[in-house]
C-alpha cells in the first residue's frame, strides 16, 4: 500500500512538472517578457536592469527551476495587465468558480441520479427511450449554446433570472460567497444549470448502466422474492450498490468542470478563474495564463490521485497491480 | 390425496413472446404439494424447473408470462393477483431459497438489517421485537452466537452459514410454501447434507410445503416425499419418491435413474439416453421425448400423452396407457 501511495504521488508530481514546463515555456518563449512589460519610452539600460532583475539572463534550466520553486510557494509573478500579483488575482476569482462548479455538481447529482434509476427500471418505456435520446443531444450540444439558450429564454424572454455577473457577494475571510445574498443566489441559477447540463447526462448514463448491472444480480431477485416492494428494491438495495462509481466519477469531473467553467463563465460574464483566463489571453497576460494552467492542472491531478487512492483502499486487488 | 393441497398448480403454461413467435417454456404443468410435504423437482438443465418456481412466485421476467392454467395457494388463486398483492404473498406466504448464498444477500446490509426488513414488511412487529425475532431465527437455523452475528455483514459468513441465513430469511414470516431452487448446488459437499436436513426438519416442524428443485437425485432420495420429473417444459412423471426411484414408469425417468451411479452425484447430462433435450422452439410433435425414446411408437410422434395414473403416481407415456387399455 505504501509503495502504491508513493508511486501514485510520484506520478502526480511528474505530471505537474510537465505541466509546469509547458506553463514555463509559454511564459518564457511566447513573445519577449521584457517587450511585453515595458513601453516605448523605456531606455535600453532600464530594459537590461529589468532583464537582470527577472533573472532572464540565467540559463533556461535555472529559470525553469526557479519558476517551479516560486510556483510551489504560490508565486506566479506580476500580471502584465494591471501589475497586481497573479496569485491574489486568482485568489479573488477562485471562490466564484468553486461555487459555480459545486452548484453544478449538486444539480447534476440531484437530477442525474434519479433519471438514471428511472431509465434503468423502466428501460422499455417510451420516456426512457426519449431521455436516452435527449441525453445524446445533451452530450453533443456545446455548453455555450446551452448557456445562450438559457439566457434567451429565462433572462430575455421570461426575465426571471439574471443573465450575467455574480450578484452581491459577502466576504468571509479571503473567500467571497454569493450564496448568502438573494441576488447572489439568483445569479448562480442559470450558469450552474448551463454548466451541469453535460454532467447530468454523464451521471444519468453511468447510473443507468450500473443499475442495469446490479438489477441482474441475485440479491435483487432475492429481495423481490422476500416481498420487498419494488421502490425499495430499486432505491435502497440497488442504488446503494451503484453509488461507488458515481462518487468516483463525480470527484473526477469536478476537475473537468473547473476547466469547462471557462466557457460558461464567458457566456455569463461570471467573474471566475475562467473569465480571468480569457481576459488574460486577450491581453497576452502570460503570467496569469501560466498560473491558470498550473492551478487547474493541479486540481485535476490532485482529484485523480485522490480517486485512485480511494479505489485502492476499497478494492485490495488494485493495490499492487496499478500505477 | 385427501386434504386440500397447500400448493395446487393446474395445467400451467408459460410463454416468452419473441421476435420469431412465442416460445413455450412451460406446457401443461400440473402438480400439488400438501402442507408439510416436500416435493422434489428434477430434470435436465433447461427442463423448466426454475421457471415453475418463478411462475408460482409471480417473478417471471417480462416478457415471460403465465399464458394459461391456474396457481392456487392454500385455497386462494394467486396467479391472477396484482403485483402489489403478490408483494404480500412473496415473503409472507411463499419463502424463497436461491442457489448461491454468496450472491443472494445484499453485500452492503448486515444480515440483521435484511432479516428485520423482511420481518417488518410482513408482520406487525416493532423494531426491537423484529430484532429479537431475527436473533431467534438465526438461532433456529443453527447459527452460533446469533446475538453478535445478527450485526455482521454477509461477507463475514461462510457459504454454508450464509445459506442458513438465507433459510432464516425464507422462514422469517412463517410462509406456507418454500421454493428452494438448488439450495445446495453451490455448497461444499460436506455441508450439503446439513443444509438439506435442516430444511427438512424446519419444514416438518412448521408444516411448510416445499418445492425442492435440484439436480441431485441423492438429495431427492433423502429429503423429498414425492418427486416430479420435468422434460422440455412438461411434467412427465410425478409420484412418491421411493416408487419413482425404485420403479420409474416413464422411459425418461428410467434413463435419468439409470444414469445416477451413486447417491450425491450430479446429473449434468444423461449418459444412458442418446441425444439431448430439444430447444424450446423446436419441441417435437407428440411426446417431446420421442426422438430419444427407446420405446417410441408411431402414436408418440403425433399425439401428446397426458399424465395418467401409473402405479402409485402419474406418468405421461403411451406405454402406460397401452398397458391400461390392455388390462381393461
Ligand atoms: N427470457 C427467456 N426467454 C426465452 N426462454 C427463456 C427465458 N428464460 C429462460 N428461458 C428458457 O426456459 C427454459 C427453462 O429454464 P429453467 O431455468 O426453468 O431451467 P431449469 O430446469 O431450472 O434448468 P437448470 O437446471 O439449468 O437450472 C430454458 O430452456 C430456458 O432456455
Ligand atoms: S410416449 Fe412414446 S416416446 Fe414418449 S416416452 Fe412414452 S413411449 Fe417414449
Ligand atoms: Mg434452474
Amino acid at each position: 500500500m505504501i509503495v502504491f501511495l508513493i508511486k501514485r504521488l510520484a506520478n502526480a508530481a511528474l505530471v505537474m512538472l510537465v505541466v509546469a514546463l509547458m506553463a514555463f515555456m509559454i511564459f518564457r518563449f511566447v513573445g519577449d517578457p521584457i517587450q511585453l512589460m515595458v513601453n516605448e519610452q523605456t531606455s535600453q539600460a532600464e530594459r537590461d536592469a529589468l532583464r537582470e532583475r527577472l533573472g532572464l539572463n540565467e540559463s533556461v534550466v535555472m529559470q525553469y527551476l526557479r519558476f517551479v520553486g516560486n510556483a510551489v510557494q504560490g508565486d506566479f509573478g506580476i500580471s502584465y495587465r494591471n501589475q497586481q500579483e497573479v496569485m491574489s488575482l486568482i485568489a479573488e476569482r477562485f471562490p466564484a468558480t468553486i461555487e459555480l462548479v459545486l452548484m453544478a455538481t449538486i444539480i447534476s447529482l440531484v437530477v442525474g441520479v434519479p433519471l438514471g434509476v428511472i431509465t434503468a427500471i423502466h428501460r422499455r418505456k417510451w420516456y426512457s427511450e426519449a431521455l436516452q435520446f435527449v441525453s445524446i443531444i445533451g452530450v453533443s450540444l456545446p455548453s455555450f449554446v446551452i448557456g445562450i439558450l438559457l439566457i434567451l429564454v429565462f433572462s430575455v424572454m421570461l426575465n426571471i433570472a439574471p443573465a450575467f455577473g455574480r450578484g452581491d457577494v459577502v466576504s468571509i475571510g479571503w473567500w467571497t460567497t454569493g450564496l448568502l445574498t438573494p441576488s447572489g443566489r439568483a445569479a448562480l441559477i442559470l450558469p450552474s444549470i448551463a454548466l451541469s447540463f453535460y454532467q447530468i447526462t454523464l451521471v444519468m448514463r453511468l447510473v443507468r448502466a450500473e443499475m442495469l448491472e446490479v438489477l441482474r444480480s441475485d440479491f435483487i431477485k432475492f429481495a423481490r422474492a422476500r416481498g420487498v416492494p419494488a421502490w425499495r428494491v430499486h432505491y435502497s438495495h440497488a442504488l446503494r450498490n451503484c453509488l461507488m462509481p458515481v462518487v468516483t466519477m463525480t470527484a473526477m469531473n469536478i476537475g473537468s468542470l473547473i476547466a469547462f467553467a471557462l466557457i460558461t463563465e464567458t457566456v455569463f460574464q461570471w467573474p471566475g478563474m475562467g473569465l480571468l483566463f480569457i481576459q488574460a489571453v486577450t491581453f497576452v497576460d502570460i503570467p496569469v495564463m501560466a498560473a491558470y494552467l498550473c492551478i487547474v492542472s493541479f486540481i485535476f491531478v490532485a482529484l485523480n490521485t485522490l480517486v485512485d487512492i480511494t479505489y485502492a483502499l476499497i478494492d485490495p486487488r488494485l493495490r499492487n497491480s496499478k500505477a | 390425496m385427501t386434504s386440500m393441497p397447500m400448493l395446487d398448480v393446474r395445467d400451467l403454461r408459460v410463454e416468452f413472446p419473441g421476435r420469431h413467435g412465442s416460445v413455450t417454456a412451460l406446457d401443461g404443468v400440473s402438480l400439488t404439494i400438501a402442507a408439510g410435504e416436500i416435493l422434489g423437482v428434477v430434470g435436465e438443465s433447461g427442463a423448466g424447473k426454475s421457471m415453475t418456481g418463478l411462475a408460482v412466485q409471480g417473478l417471471l421476467e417480462p416478457p415471460g408470462h403465465i399464458a394459461g392454467g391456474e396457481v392456487w395457494l392454500d385455497g386462494r388463486r394467486i396467479d391472477t393477483l396484482s403485483e402489489r398483492e403478490m408483494q404480500h404473498v412473496r415473503g409472507r406466504e411463499i419463502g424463497a431459497i436461491f442457489q448461491d448464498p454468496l450472491t443472494s444477500l445484499n453485500p452492503l446490509f448486515s444480515v440483521g438489517r435484511q432479516l428485520i426488513e423482511t420481518i417488518r414488511l410482513h408482520l406487525p412487529l416493532g423494531r426491537a421485537e423484529a430484532r429479537q425475532r431475527a436473533i431467534a431465527l438465526l438461532a433456529e437455523v443453527g447459527i452460533p452466537g446469533p446475538e453478535e452475528r445478527v450485526d455482521h455483514y454477509p461477507h463475514q459468513f461462510s457459504g454454508g452459514m450464509r445459506q442458513r441465513v438465507v433459510i432464516a430469511l425464507a422462514l422469517a414470516a412463517r410462509p406456507k410454501l418454500i421454493i428452494a431452487d438448488e439450495p445446495t448446488t453451490a455448497l461444499d459437499v460436506s455441508i450439503q447434507a446439513q443444509i438439506t436436513s435442516l430444511l427438512r426438519k424446519l419444514c416438518k416442524e412448521h408444516g411448510t410445503a416445499v418445492m425442492l428443485v435440484t439436480h441431485d437425485m441423492g438429495v431427492i432420495a433423502e429429503t423429498a416425499d414425492r418427486v416430479a420429473v420435468m422434460y422440455a417444459g412438461r411434467l412427465v412423471e410425478i409420484g412418491p419418491v421411493a416408487d419413482v426411484i425404485a420403479r420409474p414408469s416413464h422411459p425418461y425417468t428410467r434413463g435419468l435413474m439409470g444414469s445416477i451411479p451413486t447417491l450425491g452425484a450430479r446429473v449434468p447430462r444423461l449418459q444412458q439416453i442418446d441425444g439431448s433435450m430439444p430447444r424450446l422452439d423446436a419441441i417435437p410433435k407428440g411426446c417431446a421425448f420421442n426422438p430419444r425414446c427407446p420405446h417410441v411408437m408411431p402414436r408418440c410422434q403425433t399425439e401428446r400423452p397426458e399424465l395418467r395414473p401409473s402405479g402409485s403416481g402419474l406418468s405421461a407415456c403411451w406405454l402406460n396407457t397401452q398397458a391400461q387399455e390392455r388390462a381393461a
